[in-house]
């Protein structure tokens, strides 16, 4: 059974469609994200499974049941905000029994349970605190646990770590994973930041214009994207223009408009003489010589440094292609100003019909 | 749908006691006092309708020069206060140190909660021929006898520079206080000279501050009544003063809505023509604190 | 270094000293009405005849002091009762008003905005002939139709809130705006997410969050309405109140110590209101 199920969602602004016919369903005890630029409509769809917006039409469906019918302050769908609404007036105990008082729970429940979701989220005895005393990440814990406490059956997270610093954030990520697999419950985490939702979810879906572009696991989104749009907006990647000029199997002959002609894979289906898009990913180019692959060459205009994820870009043509290079110190093979030819494997190059003008 | 209904039913309780207020307490009474301006009283109980009550006005000089008068001090008074009370603002605002920034803003409050009598009263005792300041020049010598210095128009101005200082200090502290020194800095940075910073940074930074405190100085100076009669004497010539002399001395409605009309009338038209020389507006600049 | 403050030090002095003069010139009136009050004399002037409060607590002939005084008392407790009504009638419609212009949109919201401004910068004196002129407008047609009196339309008590309320709910509503303005409606949201009713969400989270401005606006309508005296000095009846009959016994008697005394007592107690307010507007700890 799912704990959650978007039926055909849709909602327009003026003429601006924000969620258009999106369907989704969240199986129980997962971590689903919502991947997508800002201005996608992620938050929007957020806010009309809360019950802040009302679809135009289809459904949303909480463990089998229609709630469109069910005010905001009924369901069973607990949030976390962006900037987390944690109420200034209140202490870290009221915040957190806010939701328990108002469901009417006796004096010594309440406080019972207070006490046990601190315990859980690793803080136990702040009940008393100013929330302008605690941290951050304190913060961010206490949102979550104020939620929990009321066993919702889906959690709700809309970018809660972008108020973070990078530091912290990193941090969170596996404290949010941690929290989601202790508390057991479903979440629906709202992101732009790839690497949140690559780390965190069983499932991520890409949105775009109001569009789910791919739902998957983050390793079928990595390496099987979907779309030209998923390909570029997950991970780093090099993206080439070019024309197709044949098809052969699952494979596409592809001349580039910067040259050369390549052999790259079908992303989706592709037809000769068509305008075409390739995308291949910074660590599967190599500078040593790989048989059968296809070739590029050009001259080194930069090193990059930057740790594990440094890297080299090579000018060819009118373009810079980025190649990962793991090591980057007094081994490193090349340096500025040499000419070098960078290999790649067809299966790593995967094309896409080129978007429509505009 | 539900949700709907529910927000039209809260928009009309939020709009009916702004709309009870501002149509009974607001435009309707000066909707009468406009009716009552034209009404010109023929005999006991007797009116027609027209102009004559405002050609009574231009008719008679006394009338038309008090109400310049009036114009012309509350100018000056406005300027006065803008001259006197920016220095102070922008040391309060600018210069002050964060803790003796609040102590210093709340001194500048302090007399503007005191009501206008009892500074008018204060200034009396302290200006009058057996004033403190007048025993303090013979006790020192520079005056044989007792010196009166109420009831002329130097110290009408002083008096009202005083009540209204404070109106004008509270917006430009505010505005100022918003005006990060990185602007100041940068204009000193690209070459500016103290004067051009001044005029090209400062004073357009600080304009709807500036605007927000003449407004409302000049429409208390204009609308003033108590220091102008009680430091002015007897021969002040306010015309607050005709306006309450024809309402109640003179049981003249008729004329006392007149003048009414023609103060609120002119001190509008003041203040419009300030906001349009300077291109603000009044959302913008009174309501702005 | 400052970039604001003068750079030579001769500059930086004489900015200093035009500040003391300043602050002298601000209190020096106030001082003036304030110490004559302790003088033991029958006159608020010089010489100093040694210190008493007589003109507080005086109960015999010539020197009746303020808490002795029948009218000054009587008009103190007019203008106690008279603020204590008119601030919370402004709170209340101001704080309606905040609503409405913070959180509704509707057609003509900004020329009503402006028009919500306006009685801001009309004279008081004109605030309160129209005030009358409306009132007895009414009086008249009513007494002229029906042969009905409506005293209470004449001057007096009501006049004087009503002709104080035309201009302070615009006061109130500013007060209050303002930091309605700085509240995040996420906050409500969450209320409601976490399962609370609207009018729980008002009660446990808005309206906390608006208390300090709720009890800062109140302070300043009373204050405002306790000093008033262009407005008031139209519309008064018979009950008048402390400023109006403190001008008549200045008018009528001239100055006498025992007004030094209602300037003190005025001066105190706005002052310790006026902080009250200050210190309410305050952001406490906690709040972010």
């Amino acid at each position: 059974m799912h704990d959650l199920e978007c039926v055909n969602l849709t909602r327009v602004f003026g003429r601006h469609r924000a969620v258009n016919d999106v369907s989704f369903t969240v199986p129980r005890g997962s971590f689903f994200s919502i991947l997508g630029p800002s201005g996608c409509g992620k938050t929007t769809l957020m806010r009309m499974i809360a019950g802040f917006e009302t679809p135009d039409s289809g459904d949303i469906r909480i463990k089998g049941k229609s709630v469109l019918d069910v005010p905001p302050n009924r369901r069973s769908v607990k949030m976390v905000f962006q900037h987390l609404a944690l109420f200034p007036m209140m202490n870290v105990g009221e915040n957190i029994a806010y939701g328990l008082k108002c469901r009417g729970e006796s004096r010594s429940e309440i406080a019972r349970k207070v006490e046990d979701v601190l315990a859980r989220i690793g803080l136990p005895g702040v009940a008393e605190k100013q929330v302008a005393q605690l941290s951050g990440g304190q913060k961010q814990r206490i949102a979550i646990a104020r939620c929990m406490v009321l066993e919702p059956d889906v959690l709700l997270l809309d970018e809660p770590l972008g108020a973070l610093d990078l530091k912290l954030r990193e941090q969170m990520k596996i404290e949010l994973k941690l929290l989601q697999h202790q508390f057991n419950t479903t979440f629906l985490y709202i992101t732009h930041d790839q690497s949140e939702a690559l780390v965190m979810s069983d499932t991520v879906a890409v949105m775009n214009a109001g569009r789910f572009e791919q739902i998957g696991t983050p390793k079928e989104l990595y390496n099987q994207p979907g779309s030209g749009f998923v390909a570029g907006f997950v991970g780093d990647t090099n993206r080439w223009a070019g024309r197709v000029t044949g098809v052969n199997g699952d494979e596409a002959r592809i001349a580039l408009d910067q040259g050369p002609e390549i052999i790259a894979r079908q992303g989706a289906t592709l037809a000769a003489g068509c305008r075409a898009e390739v995308f291949i990913r910074p660590e599967t180019l190599s500078l040593a010589p790989i048989e059968g692959a296809n070739q590029v060459s050009g001259t080194v205009d930069s090193l990059l440094f930057n740790g594990a994820n440094s890297r080299i870009l090579l000018r060819s043509g009118e373009r810079l292609i980025e190649i990962a290079q793991g090591v980057m110190d007094a081994t490193t093979p090349v340096a500025r100003g040499d000419s070098v030819t960078a290999s790649f494997r067809p299966t790593h190059a995967l094309a896409f019909p080129a978007p429509e003008a505009g | 749908m539900k949700s709907s209904d529910a927000s039209r039913l809260t928009l009309i309780l939020l709009f009916t006691p702004f709309a009870l207020w501002i149509i009974l307490l607001v435009i309707l009474p000066q909707i009468g006092v406009g009716w009552l301006s034209l009404r010109e009283k023929l005999g006991p109980r007797e009116y027609a309708f027209g102009f004559g009550n405002y050609l009574d006005f231009f008719r008679e000089p006394i009338y038309w020069n008090t109400l310049l008068r009036t114009a012309w001090i509350s100018v000056l008074v406005t300027i006065l206060a803008l001259f006197i009370g920016f220095p102070v603002a922008w040391y309060i605002a600018k210069i002050a140190r964060q803790r003796s920034r609040a102590a210093l803003f709340l001194m500048c409050l302090i007399p503007l909660w005191v009501s206008d009598l009892v500074r008018a009263f204060g200034w009396i005792l302290l200006l009058r021929e057996t004033g403190i300041i007048s025993g303090a020049l013979q006790w020192a010598g520079l005056s044989s006898g007792p010196v009166e210095l109420l009831y002329n128009d130097i110290t009408v101005v002083i008096g009202m520079v005083y009540t209204v200082v404070l109106f004008m200090i509270v917006p430009l502290v505010s505005t100022l206080d918003g005006m990060d020194n990185a602007l100041l800095e940068a204009g000193y940075n690209l070459g500016g000279s103290r004067l051009t910073v001044f005029r090209r940074i400062v004073i357009p930074y600080a304009m709807p501050g500036i605007v927000a405190g003449c407004i409302i100085t000049f429409m208390l100076a204009a609308g003033s009544y108590l220091t102008p009669i009680l430091l002015g004497g007897k021969n002040s010539m306010w015309f607050t003063e005709q306006i309450y002399e024809q309402f109640v001395t003179r049981y003249n409605w008729e004329s006392g809505a007149t003048f009414g009309v023609l103060l609120l009338v002119f001190t509008s038209g003041v203040v419009w023509l300030g906001l349009r020389l300077t291109g603000q507006n009044l959302a913008s600049t009174v309501a702005k604190e | 270094m400052n970039v604001a403050a003068p750079r030579s030090g001769l500059m930086r002095g004489l900015y200093i000293g035009y500040m003391l003069a300043f602050f002298f010139y601000l209190a020096a009136p106030l001082v003036a009405a304030a110490i004559f009050a302790f003088n033991d004399s029958q006159f608020p002037a010089l010489p100093w005849k040694g210190f008493t409060l007589d003109w507080f607590f005086g109960r015999e002939e010539p020197v009746i002091g303020l808490f002795h005084d029948r009218r000054l008392m009587a008009g103190l407790i007019n203008s106690l009762w008279i603020g204590l009504i008119v601030s919370a009638l402004a709170v209340v419609i101001g704080a309606c008003n905040a609503f409405l212009f913070e959180r509704k949109s509707f057609r003509f919201k900004s020329a009503l905005y402006v028009l919500m401004i306006v009685p801001l910068v009309i004279p008081g004196v004109i605030l309160g002939i129209s005030i009358l002129v409306f009132s007895s407008m009414i009086a008249n047609g009513v007494s002229d139709a029906f042969w009905w009196e409506w005293d209470f339309l004449r001057p007096g008590v009501l006049l004087v809130i009503l002709g104080q309320l035309s201009f302070l709910v615009t006061i109130t509503t500013l007060v209050i705006s303002a930091r309605l303005r700085k509240f995040d409606i996420a906050l409500e949201e969450a209320a409601l997410n976490l399962g609370a009713s609207r009018v729980r969400v008002l009660a446990t989270v808005t309206l906390p969050y608006l208390t300090p401005a709720l009890f800062s606006g109140f302070v300043v309508a009373f204050l405002v309405s306790f000093e008033n005296f262009n407005t008031t000095l139209m519309l008064v009846g018979s009950d008048a109140p402390l400023t109006i009959t403190m001008y008549d016994r200045m008018v009528k008697v001239g100055s006498t110590p025992v007004l030094n005394a209602v300037s003190v007592f005025l001066m105190v107690g706005s002052g310790l209101l006026a902080l009250a307010s200050v210190f309410a507007q305050r952001p406490r700890r906690g709040e972010g």
